[in-house]
């Protein structure tokens, strides 16, 4: 794992109205790294992700991509810099067909104009790796199954070549086999030397995949865990909130091993 | 439509294949085509089938106003033989452009999801614009028609700017519009109200002027066919290339012909009288443009996604307030030079031009051709063949005499059963997952 981190956030707060949604978040992903950020409901994980992806730009604190400090604005910047993201509402245009979204703000062209027939055999292709069943690219979205839906916006995210992917709950609508294929697919990245950031609040497959744990609760950071040596139940209490205990606990239980 | 997969194709007949659980389950575990799905089958009779279900299920495109332009036909040659003849038909396209030209720029609009209540208004002013230019000052006419229809750009650029900038509806925004370039039309039409243009000018010619040669129109709906046949050959070709489904043959031939049968049936019209307006020609190309533009370009892709979900297309990357300013100054340039036509029919500018009922039709025109009001659907198609029903009804209405209340009444009616086939035929797509 290389020293310095591909995507890092320092002191990152966001503010809605009365609500501080953000408040000094810390965040850094390594290349080949895969980063379970977890927390319970409202705890702010979406608005990371929107911060991250230039979405709803922070109101303070810097991102940082590849060591040096970067301004994310729009969404343009951030897809700029090498970061995809699937959102938890998906954010898919209804009226246009499969390959429309997929190609979205990246079309292919030929002299000038859409190359339609290659947008479309590589659609194919992408969704038939991806073992992803949907009736036809050419029919829109909205006739999609609620899953079939959340697999076009996962395969949308790889069609860029990118170097970060941030996941916001993309397993939440799937059936068992594709929930197997998207874990194997966030496994793929990783191999390929992609950061991935990982939502999800299913503790199983986060211990499954990912390589660190990030808690967010109430908008602030509480703890961040090395899966391999993090017992399930101390995560559990990071995002529930009995933070006093856990680091104590944790301490107690490696000057035990050490002993 | 072969897709090359393991799982079998169902075929087309059967309405409800969710059937036996069996064949699904077994061995498609892999498969990427849901064998579920209703493939097409190869060749015509599969293409047949399935423009049947694609009735049924509510995506009627362009079949109602078809319907309805011939039912209309029908119905006023039925009261008045000369609704059919050359010389009627000849004034009824060429009457059209100027409602149709301003109905091409709501079309965009309506894909975006919004309106425009100026257009009339703008349409108007550049017609002011032109004539106190060419005619009072004395400016060259190309010039001032480049002027004209510059500041119908400029002002739609203005609505999209208070719309997508500010956040003001749009609604109220091209309403503020409506009202404020009348006036400035007024203002700057002065005290006598009424400026002639020149007979023999620019703008004169723009629906006065035919290319009397009969090759012309024969020529033209010559090249139209052909490119369409050329271009939907080369395009199936490719995608057989490219290994995705593609166009039958007996398909591509059939789409031709039904091209074909209008277009040399209007040059035949237009030959039996003084030969192929230049307005259809002008009118005709606008409307290819913008076909092209919002199905072939990365622009009209944007324009779409806009419509669909403008917070979608944010996330991805596009300039969404770039992409409305873009489109209310398309409206703009349309409704001016749709208002130089209406111009040219009177050849002249006055302070009813831009006024009445104008504003209503060209709405009309696009929802009645078929482009929905509920954004995100509609081809510029839509706005030639509503022009031709309103222009239709105004002509018939016409000839048998009666007067401009009862034309409304009708047109109203026409326009209602649009809208109610709009709204019924998005129902039946979303519950037969087209929509
Ligand atoms: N656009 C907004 N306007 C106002 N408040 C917001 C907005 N978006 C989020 N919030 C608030 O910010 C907090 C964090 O919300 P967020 O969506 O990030 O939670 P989350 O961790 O993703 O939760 P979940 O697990 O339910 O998806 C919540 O209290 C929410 O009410
Ligand atoms: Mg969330």
């Amino acid at each position: 794992m290389s020293a310095t981190p591909v995507l890092a956030l320092r002191g990152v707060s966001k503010r809605f109205g009365a609500v501080q949604a953000l408040t000094d978040v810390e965040l850094e992903i390594h290349p080949g790294e895969v980063v379970a950020l977890v927390g319970d409901n409202g705890a702010g994980k979406s608005t990371l992700v929107k911060t991250i992806a230039g979405v709803s730009p922070a109101d303070e604190g810097t991102i940082e991509w590849e060591g040096r400090p970067v301004r994310v604005a729009r969404p343009h910047d951030a897809q700029e810099l090498g970061i995809a993201t699937v959102y938890q509402d998906l954010a898919l245009c209804d009226n246009l067909d499969v390959v429309g979204n997929l190609f979205l703000g990246g079309e292919l062209f030929k002299r000038g104009v859409l190359d339609e027939v290659e947008m479309e055999r590589r659609a194919r292709e992408l969704l038939s790796t991806l073992s992803i069943r949907i009736p036809s690219v050419r029919i829109p979205v909205a006739s999609l199954s609620g899953g079939q839906r959340q697999t076009v916006a996962i395969a949308r995210s790889l069609l860029g070549e990118p170097k970060v992917v941030v996941l916001d709950e993309p397993t939440a609508a799937l059936g068992v086999e594709q929930t197997a294929q998207v874990l194997d697919l966030v496994e793929r990245l990783r191999e390929r030397g992609l950061g991935v950031i990982l939502i999800s609040h299913n503790m199983a497959e986060v211990r499954e995949v990912s390589d660190r744990v990030a808690v967010l609760r109430l908008g602030r950071n509480n703890g961040t865990f090395t899966v391999a040596d993090t017992t399930q139940e101390e995560i559990v209490s990071a995002i529930t909130g009995a933070t006093d205990n856990v680091v104590t606990r944790r301490e107690a239980r490696t000057t035990e091993v050490n002993q | 439509m072969s897709t090359g997969t393991p799982a079998e194709p169902r075929e087309t007949q059967h309405e409800e294949p969710r059937t036996d659980a069996g064949t699904a389950a077994s061995g498609a575990a892999t498969a990427t085509v849901d064998p579920r799905l209703l493939v097409r089958q190869e060749g015509f009779k599969g293409y047949l089938t399935d423009l049947g279900r694609r009735l049924r299920t509510g995506e009627l495109g362009s079949v109602p106003v078809i319907v309805g332009l011939i039912v209309i036909a029908l119905v006023f040659q039925l009261q008045d033989s000369a609704f059919l003849s050359a010389n009627n038909l000849n004034d009824l396209f060429v009457q059209s452009a100027g409602t149709g030209l301003i109905a091409v720029g709501i079309v965009f609009v309506l894909i975006l999801g919004e309106i425009d209540l100026s257009v009339g208004s703008v349409s108007g002013m550049s017609a002011a614009v032109f004539a106190v230019l060419s005619v009072n000052q004395g400016m060259n006419e190309v010039l001032a028609l480049i002027l004209a229809v510059l500041t119908g750009m400029a002002a739609g650029a203005v609505h999209g700017f208070f719309f997508a900038r500010i956040g003001v509806p749009a609604f109220v925004v091209t309403l503020a519009g409506l009202l404020g370039w009348n006036g400035l039309m007024l203002q700057i039409l002065g005290a006598s109200g009424t400026i002639n243009l020149d007979d023999d000018g620019v703008v004169a010619q723009l629906t006065n002027h035919y290319f009397a040669d009969k090759a012309a129109a024969m020529g033209l709906a010559t090249v139209c066919v052909l490119a369409f046949l050329g271009f939907s050959l080369l395009d199936a070709r490719r995608r057989k290339a490219a290994d995705v489904p593609s166009r039958p043959l007996s398909e591509i031939v059939l789409r031709t012909v039904v091209l074909a049968v209008p277009a040399y049936a209007a040059a035949f019209v237009f030959n039996s009288y003084k030969g192929l307006p230049l307005a259809v020609v002008i009118f005709v190309g606008f409307v290819v443009v913008g076909d092209f533009v919002l199905r072939r370009t990365g622009y009209g892709r944007k324009v779409f996604a806009v419509g669909g979900s403008s917070e979608a297309a944010s996330r991805a990357g596009i300039n969404v307030s770039l992409i409305r300013i873009s489109v209310y100054s398309i409206a703009g340039t349309m409704a001016a030079i749709g208002g130089l036509f209406l111009a040219s029919q009177i050849n002249a500018a006055n302070q009813s031009s831009g006024a009445g009922s104008l504003l209503m039709n060209c709405i009309a025109a696009a929802v009645i051709g078929g482009t929905s009001l509920f954004g995100g659907r509609g081809k510029t198609w839509s706005a030639l063949l509503g022009a031709l029903v309103i222009q239709s009804i105004n002509s018939g209405m016409a000839l048998l005499g009666t007067g401009s209340a009862v034309r409304d009444m009708i047109t109203g009616a026409v326009l209602l059963a649009a809208v109610v086939i709009d709204s019924v035929s998005r129902r039946t797509q979303k519950t037969a997952g087209r929509a």
